[in-house]
């Protein structure tokens, strides 16, 4: 499923709203959580999951082609957590 | 940021009411956790993919106890951030504090 597939089956379940509508708060919804992550800030959807970012630090590497040694700077890197109903969910039908 | 706050966000760009708007965003949640149940990805282009995968049975052991157990075989969500979404928390100017590391 694509986010405009996304979009779609959505606007067949909300009926009071256009499919303009709902593009605009799928967009808007995805948006506020980059930034709130980008700003350091950690996202905590009840049911769903959390996204936090964790610190990587620098760390001395090796190009594997050419064998050089390079230095990979420190990163930032987003973690996501699934919440414990996905959790059960996705293990219903073993 | 909670689902609260994202509300919040949403119903000052959108001109509803935050139970409206509040209904669609528990809605789009739900639409993509059944998406997942039923065995299909979902593709958020921008932020990034939500996918599940069936992991093995497999021996472990009770930190607590010691005691091997077995852990059984069970399907798991995961993310995997677009390359957008990367981008963005490393480019954000907003952490004074981060310490560059200092060389290895």
């Amino acid at each position: 499923m694509t986010k405009s597939e996304l979009i779609e089956a959505v606007a067949a379940k909300v009926t009071n709203f256009s499919r303009k509508d709902v593009e605009i708060i799928v967009e808007t919804l995805f948006e506020s959580m980059a930034r709130s992550l980008s700003e350091g800030d950690k996202v905590e959807i009840r049911g769903f999951g959390s996204f936090k970012i964790k610190e990587r630090d620098g760390r001395q590497g090796r190009n594997p082609k050419s064998g050089e040694n390079i230095f990979i700077d420190a990163k930032k890197v987003p973690f996501f957590k699934a919440g414990k109903e996905i959790r059960e969910r996705i293990n219903e039908d073993k | 940021m909670t689902k609260a706050d994202i509300v919040e966000i949403v119903f000052e760009k959108v001109g509803f009411s935050k139970k409206d708007v509040s209904a669609v965003i528990e809605e789009i949640f739900e639409t993509i956790k059944t998406t997942l149940e039923g065995g299909e990805k979902v593709k958020i282009s921008g932020f990034g993919n939500f996918t599940t995968r069936q992991k093995r049975a497999r021996r472990g052991r009770n930190p607590q106890t010691g005691n091997e157990i077995t852990i059984e075989q069970r399907r798991v969500m995961t993310f995997k951030a677009s390359q957008l979404l990367k981008k963005a928390i490393n480019q954000a100017p907003s952490t004074p504090a981060a310490q560059p590391t200092t060389q290895a």
